[in-house]
This record gives C-alpha cells, sequence and structure tokens, in this order.
C-alpha cells in the first residue's frame, strides 16, 4: 500500500507558489530596482488558489500522486512571471499577465471541477465514439465561416464572444476516443494480417482508422496551415496505437506516410517548405532577411539564448521581448535568455517530471482503457513539449504549438488542465489500494451458515 | 501493454534527453557566437547598459548620459554640442570619435584602472558608471574662437595652447555638426545623419586642426627664423639680410617675389623688418643657404614630423621630401611641400614663447573616478627644444615687433604685449589664398600661444593673414587672459 504523501504534497506546493514569487519579485528588482507592487496580491491569490486544489485533491483524490500538481504549478507560475515580465517591455508586445492569471485560476477551477465532477475515469470510455466525433467537430470549427479566425497565418481560431483555439479540446477529445477505439479494436489490430518481407501488414479495414487519422491530419496541415497540431495528432495516435498493440510496423508505416505527407506539403505550400529550408541553415542571411517565412524570430530566439548562457541575464535583465511571440510560441527562449541553461534543464525536467509520472500512472494502472488514456495524455504532452521547444532551439523545423502550462492563451491552458486533473484521477484510481478481501472470520461464518 | 509503455517512456526519455543536449549545445556551446553576432541586437544595447562618464571642459559639463529608463537605458546627451563636436566627437551606435573614442574604456568602466570599482558595483548591485573625463579646454576660449572664426570665415580652425604645460585651452574646427545627432541610438538614423555630413563637400565631419595639413604660408618663416638663430647665435633682430624684389630661382627661369609682387624696404633689411612685412625673398635666400637637412633638422626640434596622440590622433606635419634649391625656396616661405596641422603651428608659437621648449600639446587634464578620486592627472611632458633659450628669445622680440607695427596689427590686446606671425598661403593655382596666424600673449610671461587657419575662401578672395586671421586670435588671447 503506497504511502499517500499528501504532507509532502503540500510543502512542494508551497515551495513552488514561493520560487514564482521570488521570480516576480526578481522581475521586479531587475527592471526598477524594487519589488512589484502586486507581489503579494497575486501570490496570496495563487496560493489560496492552490490550497483549495490541494484540499479538493486530498478530499477526492487521496491517492493521486503527490508531485503532478506542485510541478505544474511551478511550470505555469514560471511562465506567467515571463509574461509578466514581457508585458514589461518598454512598447505593446501582446503580452498581458492579468489576462492570464485569470486563465490560470480558471484553469485550476476547471481541475478542481474535473475531479469533483469525474469520480471514476472509467466513466469516459462509454463516450469513446461521442468524443471521437466532437474531437473531429472541434478540429473543424475554425474552418467554418463567420466563427472561424485566422491568426498569425494559422486558422485554428473561432471567435464566440472572445477567441478561442478548439483544437486544443479536440485533442483532449480525441486521445480519449484513441483511448476508447484501440481497446477495442487492439485484439484484432494486433493479431491479424498478412506478413509481407519483415512488416506484418494490417488488414485494410483496419488500416481504415489510420488512413481517417492521416487524412484528418495532412486536412488540417493543408486547409489550417497548423503543421503543429497536425504532427501532435499524427504522432500521439501512432504512439497510442503502438502502445495498445505493440506492432512496430504500424510506428514505421505511419512515420512514412506522415514523413510522405510533410515532404508533399513542403513541395507544394511554400510556407511549409520554408520550415524546412529554415530549419536547415538558419544563420544565412538570405532567410534571416526573408520578410515572410525567414529565420529572423528562431535567430532572435537563438542570440537571446546565447547571450543568456550558463546562467542568464537574470529576471527583468535581458531583453527577451525583441523576440516575436515571445509570450506565446516563443516563450522557451524568452526564458532562457533570463533565466539561462540552468533554469531551461530546471524547466525541461519539470516537464520530464510531469511525464514520467504520468507514465507511471499508466503502468500502474489496472484496466487497458485506462493504461491506454494515462500513456497517451503523458506522451502527447511530451510529444508537445518536444515539437515546440525542439522547434524554437532549432533541433527540429519549427512548427506552431503553445509550450504546455507556459504559452499566453487560455483554451491551453485549460485544456491542459483538464488533462492533469484526468492523470491525477488515474493516479489516484492506480494508487488506491484494492478493495480487501473479506477476512472476518466470524462473517464468514455467517455466510457458511 | 506494460512492454510498450515502458518502450514509449523510453522514448520520452530520448526526446526530454535531446531537447536537454540542444539546449546545452546553444547555451554553452554556440552561446559566444551567438552573442557576438552582428545581427544580435544585445550587442547594440550592451553600449547603452552601463552610464558612461560625463566629460567636463571647465565646469561645465559637455557630454553625459541620460537614464531613459527605457529599452535603450542611457543615452548621450551633447550639451553645447556643435562647439566640441569636434574635441570630444560623439558615442554612436557601432563607433564612436574623437574623446569619446580615445578614452572609450575609461569612460564606459571597462578599463583596468576600474575593475577595483566594478568588482564593488557588482557586489553591491550597483550599476556600473565609467569615469569622468576632465578636458583641459577653457570654455570662454573655445568659445571666443568659435564665435570670432565663425565671423572670419564659415572653414578654419583654432587651437589655442598654454605654451608652459601644453594644456590646449581651445581648439575649433568649423564647419562643425551637432554630435547628438550621431549619437540617437539608432542605427538607421545615425547612418542618415552621418552620410549626409560625409556627402558634405565643406567636410563638416573633418577636424581641421589636427586631421589635415595645409600650406602654412609666412608663418612658417618662424621657423626658418628659428632656424637661422640656431645656426649662427651671432644673428639678432638687427643682423641685415638680402632682400631682392625678385629672387633668382636657381635652375628655373621664373624668380620668387615678395607678397603682390612688392619691394621689400631697400633690398638689404633688418630681420626683423623681413620679418613685420612678411617678405618672401630674405627668408627663401636663408633657406637655400642653410640648405634642406637644417631645415629639415629644425622643423624636427618643432615636433614637426612627430605622431602625435593628444590622445586624438594628430596628422604627422611635414615640411616635403628633399627636392631642389627652388624648391627648397619656396619651403622656406610655407609654400610647396610644406604642410602643417593648425596644432602644429600652435606649438611653432608655444615653443617661441616658452624660451624654445616645445611642450606635448594635451586635451585631457584628468580622470576621475565616479566617486571622485582622481585616477589620472596629465603631467605637462616636454617633447623637445627647438631652440636655445636665447634664440627664442631674439625671436619673441621680433614677433611682438609684427604686432606691433608689422603686419599683424590687428591682433593688439590693449595693455598686452602680443607676439605673432601672419600667413597668407597661395594654394593651387587662382584659388584665393588660406589665412593664417600664429602668436603668443603677453610676451613677457606666456599665458597663451595660438594658431588661427581660414581656409582658402572662406573669408573671400582677399583673405590674408593680418587681416582675417589675427583680430579672431586676438579674441581667443583676450578670453584666455580674461582681459
Amino acid at each position: 500500500m503506497p504511502p499517500k504523501r499528501r504532507g509532502a504534497q503540500l510543502f512542494m506546493l508551497a515551495l513552488a507558489v514561493g520560487i514564482i514569487m521570488a521570480a516576480y519579485a526578481s522581475v521586479g528588482i531587475g527592471m526598477d530596482g524594487q519589488v512589484p507592487a502586486g507581489m503579494l496580491t497575486y501570490g496570496l491569490g495563487l496560493g489560496v488558489l492552490m490550497l483549495i486544489a490541494y484540499l479538493v485533491l486530498a478530499k477526492f483524490a487521496p491517492w493521486a500522486d503527490p508531485l503532478i500538481l506542485p510541478l505544474v504549478t511551478l511550470v505555469n507560475g514560471i511562465g506567467l512571471v515571463m509574461i509578466y515580465r514581457i508585458e514589461q517591455a518598454p512598447w505593446r508586445t501582446g503580452a498581458s499577465a492579468t489576462q492570464q492569471i485569470t486563465w490560470t485560476a480558471v484553469g485550476i477551477v476547471m481541475f478542481t471541477v474535473t475531479l469533483v465532477v469525474l469520480r471514476d475515469h472509467r466513466l469516459l470510455q462509454r463516450f469513446t465514439y461521442t468524443a471521437g466525433a466532437l474531437g473531429v467537430v472541434l478540429l473543424i470549427l475554425p474552418l467554418l465561416p463567420f466563427i472561424g479566425r485566422e491568426i498569425n497565418g494559422a486558422r485554428i481560431w473561432i471567435n464566440v464572444g472572445f477567441s478561442v483555439q478548439p483544437g486544443e479540446f479536440a485533442k483532449l477529445a480525441l486521445v480519449v476516443f484513441f483511448a476508447g477505439y484501440l481497446v477495442a479494436k487492439r485484439d484484432v489490430l494486433a493479431l491479424v494480417g498478412r506478413r509481407l518481407l519483415f512488416i506484418d501488414l494490417p488488414r485494410a479495414r483496419d488500416l481504415g482508422p489510420i488512413l481517417v487519422i492521416w487524412g484528418i491530419s495532412v486536412g488540417i496541415l493543408v486547409l489550417q496551415k497548423d503543421l503543429g497540431t497536425s504532427l501532435l495528432l499524427f504522432g500521439g495516435f501512432i504512439s497510442m496505437l503502438y502502445i495498445a498493440t505493440g506492432r512496430t510496423a504500424w510506428v514505421l508505416i505511419g512515420l512514412t506516410l506522415f514523413v510522405g505527407g510533410a515532404f508533399l506539403a513542403g513541395q507544394i505550400f511554400s510556407h511549409v517548405g520554408h520550415r524546412f529550408e529554415v530549419w536547415l541553415n538558419p544563420e544565412s542571411n538570405e532567410f534571416y532577411e526573408r520578410a515572410a517565412g525567414g529565420s529572423y524570430q528562431l535567430m532572435e530566439g537563438l542570440f537571446g539564448l546565447g547571450s543568456g548562457g550558463i546562467l542568464g541575464t537574470g529576471l527583468g535583465q535581458g531583453h527577451p521581448y525583441r523576440i516575436p511571440l515571445a509570450f506565446s510560441d516563443f516563450i522557451f527562449p524568452a526564458t532562457g535568455e533570463e533565466l539561462g541553461l540552468t533554469g531551461l534543464m530546471a524547466l525541461l525536467m519539470c516537464y520530464a517530471l510531469i511525464v514520467e509520472r504520468g507514465l507511471r500512472t499508466a503502468l500502474a494502472a489496472r484496466d487497458p482503457f485506462s493504461k491506454l488514456l494515462a500513456g497517451g495524455l503523458s506522451f502527447i504532452l511530451a510529444w508537445q513539449v518536444f515539437i515546440i521547444v525542439g522547434g524554437v532551439t532549432n533541433l527540429i523545423p519549427l512548427t506552431g504549438l503553445v509550450t504546455p502550462f507556459m504559452s499566453q492563451g487560455g483554451s491551453a491552458l485549460l485544456a491542459n488542465w483538464i488533462l492533469i486533473a484526468l492523470l491525477v484521477r488515474m493516479s489516484d484510481a492506480a494508487r488506491r489500494p484494492p478493495p480487501q478481501a473479506i477476512q472476518d472470520e466470524g462473517l464468514t461464518q455467517v455466510m457458511q451458515r | 501493454m506494460n512492454g510498450t509503455l515502458k518502450r514509449v517512456a523510453v522514448a520520452c526519455m530520448v526526446m526530454f534527453g535531446l531537447l536537454l543536449l540542444n539546449v546545452n549545445y546553444l547555451q554553452a556551446v554556440k552561446a559566444e557566437e551567438y552573442r557576438e553576432d552582428n545581427r544580435n541586437f544585445r550587442r547594440f544595447f550592451q553600449r547603452y547598459e552601463n552610464q558612461r562618464g560625463r566629460i567636463i571642459a571647465g565646469n561645465e559639463v559637455i557630454a553625459e548620459s541620460v537614464d531613459t529608463k527605457g529599452d535603450i537605458r542611457f543615452e548621450r546627451r551633447y550639451r553645447n554640442g556643435r562647439l566640441y563636436a569636434h574635441v570630444i566627437g560623439f558615442f554612436a551606435p557601432e563607433s564612436e570619435r574623437g574623446i569619446e573614442a580615445a578614452q572609450n574604456k575609461l569612460l564606459d568602466g571597462t578599463s583596468a584602472d576600474l575593475v577595483v570599482r566594478r568588482a564593488v558595483d557588482l557586489l553591491t548591485n550597483k550599476p556600473t558608471r565609467g569615469a569622468d573625463i576632465e578636458l583641459t579646454i577653457d570654455p570662454r576660449a573655445q568659445r571666443a574662437a568659435y564665435e570670432s572664426l565663425r565671423r572670419a570665415g564659415r572653414k578654419g580652425a583654432v587651437v589655442a595652447l598654454d605654451p608652459q604645460t601644453g594644456a590646449i585651452k581651445a581648439m575649433v574646427s568649423l564647419p562643425t555638426y551637432d554630435p547628438n545627432e550621431l549619437a540617437v541610438p539608432n542605427k538607421g538614423k545615425v547612418a542618415q545623419a552621418y552620410n549626409k555630413l560625409d556627402a558634405d563637400k565643406d567636410q563638416p565631419l573633418l577636424n581641421r586642426a589636427i586631421e589635415t595639413t595645409y600650406a602654412p604660408g609666412s608663418t612658417y618663416k618662424v621657423v626658418t627664423t628659428a632656424a637661422l638663430l640656431s645656426e649662427d647665435d651671432t644673428v639678432g633682430p638687427q643682423t641685415t639680410v638680402d632682400a631682392p624684389q625678385v629672387l633668382d630661382l636657381p635652375g628655373t627661369s621664373v624668380g620668387l617675389p615678395n607678397y603682390a609682387g612688392a619691394a621689400c624696404g631697400s633690398g638689404r633689411v633688418t630681420l626683423q623688418f623681413a620679418l613685420e612685412k612678411s617678405c618672401n625673398t630674405p627668408f627663401a635666400k636663408i633657406g637655400m643657404e642653410l640648405g634642406y637637412e637644417k631645415m629639415k633638422e629644425q622643423a624636427a626640434r618643432f615636433g614637426i614630423g612627430e605622431p602625435l596622440q593628444i590622445p586624438l590622433n594628430v596628422a604627422p606635419s611635414s615640411i616635403g621630401k628633399k627636392e631642389d634649391d627652388a624648391a627648397l625656396a619656396m619651403a622656406s616661405i610655407g609654400q610647396r611641400s610644406v604642410q602643417m596641422t593648425p596644432l602644429q603651428m600652435a606649438m611653432v608659437a608655444a615653443a617661441v614663447a616658452n624660451d624654445g621648449t616645445v611642450m606635448k600639446p594635451y586635451l585631457v587634464d584628468k580622470v576621475v573616478s565616479p566617486d571622485g578620486d582622481t585616477l589620472e592627472e596629465t603631467e605637462p611632458d616636454e617633447l623637445s627644444e627647438a631652440m636655445s633659450p636665447d634664440a627664442a628669445r631674439k625671436l619673441r622680440q621680433m614677433m611682438v615687433s609684427v604686432v606691433a607695427q608689422g603686419t599683424a596689427t590687428a591682433a593688439q590686446i590693449p595693455g598686452v604685449t602680443v607676439g605673432g606671425k601672419t600667413g597668407t598661403a597661395e594654394t593651387s593655382d587662382n584659388a584665393p589664398p588660406h589665412a593664417w596666424f600664429i602668436g603668443f600673449a603677453p610676451a613677457e610671461n606666456p599665458k597663451v600661444a595660438v594658431c588661427v587657419f581660414v581656409q582658402s575662401g572662406a573669408a573671400g578672395d582677399r583673405a590674408t593673414g593680418g587681416g582675417t586671421a589675427a583680430p579672431v586670435a586676438r579674441e581667443v588671447m583676450q578670453a584666455v587672459l580674461r582681459r
């Protein structure tokens, strides 16, 4: 019977809130030589919210993993501080800490609501196909006239009084769908098929879903110009397929399909092609000076990272706001300039630990649906971090995605806090001791009689 | 499913491992390269992070960095920029000029002399401030030089020295520019302003006092006279010399006339008279008789040809290569191959005033740390011995009479004995002459030596040393003497 570790969790939460407040104070001292006026208000606000989240968690998921919530809080808080810092730039950058604080609060509330409402996550299995349909609808929404909006070249927004990125929620719905679908079909998918050379080929009708998902991904890429979400979804699906069936062939086929699709897209659409050129040679002046699809933004990020070096310039003392979109897509290099290599490694370790706790939950889960759902959610989180962080640090071609919990944006924060709530819910189930076998002799006697 | 989950976990680990390796590569290995990249604007901002020291002349702060609290933290501002432009230069986004360049490391606080200070700042979390530079410039003299040169003509230079120390009291070059325009923290605007100034045919960016040389004309006769006095110590102001109306130049069919073809007395005059009237033929003859080597030697003893840093770089003056006697005759009256900076001619006047000793000219009086400690103070330094005190005394006497009753009466100051020498230097064919004046005051105990140079064409076709340059010199000397 694992310990609950609620005390440790409370301590870690307090530590996370403390670090965030210290970072917030550090921005003010770095910029004006004094602690920002709102430090105590915001700090107390965040503290109270976390206390509520903690109490709800202790009540409704007492066996939950103690590390996940503090880690997420820390990453979310560092993101908040960076957005606040970028907002303090000498000119308007588009960063809004107030907005992000509000969304963070809403996110934490959503986290608690999800924990309270969803007492047993296996309920979700019943809504497999509903979730699938919902996911597809959410993905298609931005393409609709009137409500769909194209911002910064990608059509992934809808406006319903305020702007929402439905794709962030679609991500969750689709993972639920994949998990449910694969649990139902995994035996068929794993066992039936023909062997051609070294690859076990699936049957055509089983191949269908893969092709459908691939089609949707490519559709997003083409119609919404969103390489990031397309890559994210397809990678998530392939990984879950692999977890469910254990067949490497699927991964290979999937990769081939995706790389082929991306290659074709690169040939056909200049904006995709530019990403590849820039990735291979970002430092070239030709790309640096190219107005659209050039390497300017990427290089600004790299210059910032270089200037930050190992220890960083210190919060409030660099120029991270000079990177276009430093508060959203490029928040990671912006953080790297002021917190340095040390800060970025700590941040990556936080993400890695969250993912690790998620995967541990998946391993410990007792039913296939839970395993798939927890594994899928964890992988998709890791995969998203890899795509966006790898992109802005030029490890892989750049695609636009939010950095989970850090980038400014309500939809992503909400969706990711719900994702965390699901993981916490499942970790509670996984770590909860199995119901005790009846051992009372007297009662047994009664039964025998 | 645990087997596949574990493999997915390994894949995640690999992904995070790659990200970690990559940020290590970027921020540890490639960091330097990115930091130094020309396109990294942070290099540009770095220039404005620390508060640069002030530049001070007399009691006036003429350059200082103002905290804007903005993205570009400290902006450089120049008060009376046009007046001091050629001395202090400017602090541009990607370069610096003048004192700003020569004393850059002290001003921005990176100098080794300030290393302790910087360490203390780092510990006490105070922003680093650079050292203040106190110039030798006397604001009154500078303003007088600027205003009167502007009245005399649009182009030229004035240098005033303390002959006993070499401290530069005034250094003006016209036309001038506003260094504030070149110091705005905006590369584009600065490039635009700079290109405009650079393309101006009047060359406002050129410091005419030290960066280029001109034919000194008759003012150079002082050097020729010094050579004669040094050669033969029996020679004095009353020694008679040949002064033909036209001097035959050996190996040519033309002769060398006096100014405007005039006669010089009776053809045989005293040395003092020749200098007073600025006759050409006696000095041309003296030069030819002394020969190139002796003339060159005398020039060298005035510091001519010596590379100087004051700490701005001074273009070396020169009397030219050895040619025939005709060329030497012309050189002896400051024409042909003789090329001097106004600073060098001021040094000639200063040497005469200072008993023959040439002091090393300098612009920086003191370097003061942000908390008021004097880090460096310039000690006056002897550059060379131009002539014996006796020869200097004789030359002084002759130059005093040039002002008293010769070509330079416009330089007279009531109640002060002024010595001087005018020059009206021919330039190329048919171009108007340069007008020069060198001088010192008071003759008994010289406090100021001055050189005024009004460039060809700036003061009309009839510019002369006596009419155009001497009055400017008078005003400058008066300003230094507070009269």
